[in-house]
């Protein structure tokens, strides 16, 4: 549900680009890690709803996840985590370091050609 | 077509908000707690609970988000703290903003410790900073073992976690350790309380921490 106002925060900052940039959005990108569990769908549909009657109307939203991070202590390799397994992929250590999640960031928008 | 690059934080405005909180507090030396859970979880119980045991040595106040009602705060009422009931009408989580009005109509230059009882919801409050020096997350023994598997986030984001009702333990297949095991998996610095604010059982641990972290708080710098 919190997608609702993720979608709003978007709406908006899109809308002023678009004021900016005076061309209608097409698409936007935004990218954000594991832990700010984000329903590709969900937000899709609420921004759908938001954008209706505006320049927004029709666009498509792109979501890239990025994945949670951590450094292993014992070989000091960086990877992925996985959530049902921690594990080292290289020395099978679970002694870690979770890196900070990334924050859900707007990427880029594309607009169409005026 | 033409593509620009924003790379913009998409919550900056609740951001930014939750920093001057995160300032106002600070100034007045304010430990802020967030309690994340599912509804049902036991939040206000242990909270009248732990105020009632610990309003001797800790000036207390408290902000309760609810989608409706001002239920919980008459309940926190009762104890004598100050409190300030926000109803989301139906949003899922307090936002950062609702904080900041909230600390406006609290007596800040009063307190020790500030707690924020969030909108019953284990997924949603978890994305919003409201400006806390900690999340705390509570787990009930009825709910099961496999929350902590099943939504990661908050167990890996919060400092402390209460698993409560465990006056119920012999009721239920809630495996304790199982839940201790997977909430740390990706959260070694967790610091776990199994209690029941029924009983009061545990209790005493979790009142301890608190006033631990409040003196830590007030002697960093």
């Amino acid at each position: 549900m919190h997608e609702t106002m993720i979608a709003e925060s978007i709406f908006t900052q899109i809308s002023e680009e678009a004021i900016k940039q005076d061309a209608k959005p097409v698409s936007a990108k935004i990218s954000c890690g594991k832990l700010n569990a984000l329903n590709e769908d969900v937000l899709g549909f609420a921004f759908t709803a938001i954008s209706k009657d505006t320049i927004c109307e029709g666009m498509k939203i792109l979501v890239e996840h990025k994945p949670l991070q951590a450094v292993c202590k014992d070989c000091d390799i960086k990877y992925d985590v996985d959530f049902l397994n921690i594990k080292c992929p290289n020395c099978q250590s679970e002694n870690m370091e979770l890196l900070p999640d990334s924050p859900l960031i707007l990427e880029e928008i594309e607009f169409e050609k005026e | 077509m033409k593509k620009i690059k924003i790379e913009k934080k998409i919550l900056s405005e609740n951001e930014k908000i939750s920093i001057q909180n995160s300032f106002t507090l600070a100034q007045r030396n304010i430990l802020c707690l967030n309690m994340i859970s599912s509804p049902g979880s036991g939040k206000t119980t242990i909270l009248a609970r732990t105020i009632n045991d610990i309003k001797d040595k800790v000036r207390v106040g408290v902000i309760e988000g609810d989608i409706q009602t001002d239920i919980d705060a008459q309940r926190i009422k009762e104890t004598g703290a100050p409190v300030i009931q926000i109803n989301t009408e139906g949003a899922c989580h307090l936002s950062a903003e609702q904080i900041s009005k909230g600390l406006q109509n609290l007596p800040i230059d009063n307190l020790d410790l500030l707690i924020i009882e969030n909108v019953g919801n284990l997924v949603c409050p978890t994305a919003f900073e409201l400006g806390e020096s900690g999340k705390v997350v509570v787990l009930s023994v009825a709910e099961g073992d496999d929350k902590p598997a099943k939504y990661p986030s908050i167990f890996a984001k919060a400092k402390a976690m209460i698993i409560n009702k465990i006056d119920l333990l012999e009721h239920v297949d809630f495996d304790l350790e199982k839940a201790k095991k997977d909430a740390t998996v990706l959260n070694k610095d967790l610091k776990i309380f199994p209690l029941s604010a029924r009983t009061g059982q545990g209790m005493e641990q979790w009142n301890n921490w608190i006033i631990e972290q409040i003196k830590k708080y007030q002697t960093q710098e």
